[in-house]
């Protein structure tokens, strides 16, 4: 394959990539790695070094935009981020020492839970809880608006938010994903955060927890430049596209197919990975 | 300053940041194209570079000498930078507010980046 070729073709599947992870809330790396390793025989350390940067650009883009709507709460991201960008240095370590074939059966297992939550849509918001003891010394509480009045929210289990966080940011290094999925659940489920809240505050953690491994993906050589560069414009574009068009776009329907694709490329994955063949 | 002021900021210096980055990168992908457009891609077999793409002193340098690669590199370091820059706004605007605690809790983040982008030097 020639250059330009390899560039417009990756640049094609990057911005469908970035389109249906923010039409569908799950990300764009997690379709962008395993169609690059698999239909393009991309080397998959190239291809998690091109996502992790991709999703600093989705996730850097679109803060902007959330932050204005009033949703996320930035005490919360931040003192939850002590733990992802831990998890986050250890995972990208760990990347180097694991081989390829284990990363593989890993990421397939990923592949599997965003499939699932495709399948299963947004959680029902949870039942509003007071703040307990921890949360209110740490002034977690907030608002946010909903229907035209700010409502308060209280925050519980933090200890258990920080440790789920940690294995986030494990697993965004060490697969170069945003893993937002995870951090969804440790403040939504664990902490009784709003889900409005959870995922705004979630996407505007994601940056800065690919950032931490981001040093280590350079130094290890993860970063192809030719790689990078159509996957990190693809991705953010599309995302920015994806992002218009939600507004106008039966999203249950979409969910669906979007699983049926995730779940066929995870069983892919895990297969190529025991088979030796990625 | 408030909350929502802050964050607005922080909002606005990252999206000036991707778009700093994409525009340095895309030029570094016209000018890569333009001169290897019809060369055989091997990206099949990981087999890092040299300190071109690995190391910042090696970036700035073939990105100062016109190189695609460093131009493309300096572009995604760029793209790193912003996260990073996002959460040195969050403690000035914490230290603002007079809210120690979270400035301290921002400084560990910061604290936390700083090692890991220190293996690029």
């Amino acid at each position: 394959m020639t250059a330009l070729t390899f560039t417009v073709v990756v640049l094609t599947i990057s911005l469908l990539a970035g389109m249906l992870g923010a039409l569908t809330g799950l990300g764009g790396g997690v379709v962008v790695v395993p169609v690059l390793t698999l239909a393009l025989g991309v080397d998959m350390k190239y291809a998690i070094g091109a996502s992790l940067v991709s999703v600093i650009a989705t996730s850097s883009g679109a803060a902007a935009a959330y932050v204005r709507e009033g949703y996320s709460n930035i005490r919360i991201g931040m003192f939850l981020e002590i733990a992802t960008t831990m998890g986050a240095i250890l995972g990208a370590y760990l990347t180097s020492r694991v081989s390829t074939h284990a990363l593989a059966i890993v990421f397939g297992l990923v592949l599997l839970q965003a499939a699932y939550l495709s399948f299963k849509g947004a959680p029902e918001d949870a039942e509003r809880v007071e703040s307990d003891a921890l949360a209110r010394r740490l002034r977690m509480g907030g608002s946010y608006p909903v229907a035209g009045t700010l409502r308060t929210y209280g925050v519980r289990n933090v200890p258990g938010g920080f440790s789920l966080m940690f294995g986030a940011g494990a697993l965004s290094g060490l697969l170069g994903i945003g893993s937002g999925a995870v951090k969804v659940i440790a403040m939504d489920r664990v902490m009784r955060i709003p889900f409005k809240v959870s995922t705004t505050t979630s996407n505007f953690m994601i940056g800065v927890t690919a950032a931490a491994s981001a040093g280590l993906y350079f130094h290890n050589g993860y970063i192809n430049p030719h790689v990078a560069m159509p996957v990190m414009l693809g991705v953010a574009t599309g995302a920015l596209v994806g992002a218009k068009l939600l507004v106008h776009m039966h999203v249950k329907t979409l969910r669906t197919i979007f699983g049926f694709v995730i779940l066929a490329l995870a069983i892919e994955m895990i297969v190529s990975g025991i088979g030796g063949r990625v | 300053m408030n909350d929502r002021r802050l964050e607005d900021i922080i909002g606005q210096l990252l999206r000036a940041g991707v778009l700093l980055s994409a525009v340095t990168v895309l030029a570094g992908g016209i000018l890569y194209l333009a001169g290897n457009h019809a060369a055989q891609v091997h990206d099949h077999v990981f087999a890092p570079g040299g300190p071109d793409t690995r190391t910042l002193a090696g970036i700035v340098r073939s990105a100062a000498h016109g190189e695609s690669a460093g131009i493309i590199q300096l572009g995604l370091l760029l793209l790193v930078l912003t996260p990073v820059a996002r959460v040195a706004v969050a403690i000035v605007g914490f230290l603002l507010e007079r809210d120690r605690f979270y400035a301290m809790v921002s400084l560990i983040v910061l604290a936390i980046l700083t090692f890991s982008l220190m293996h690029v030097t």
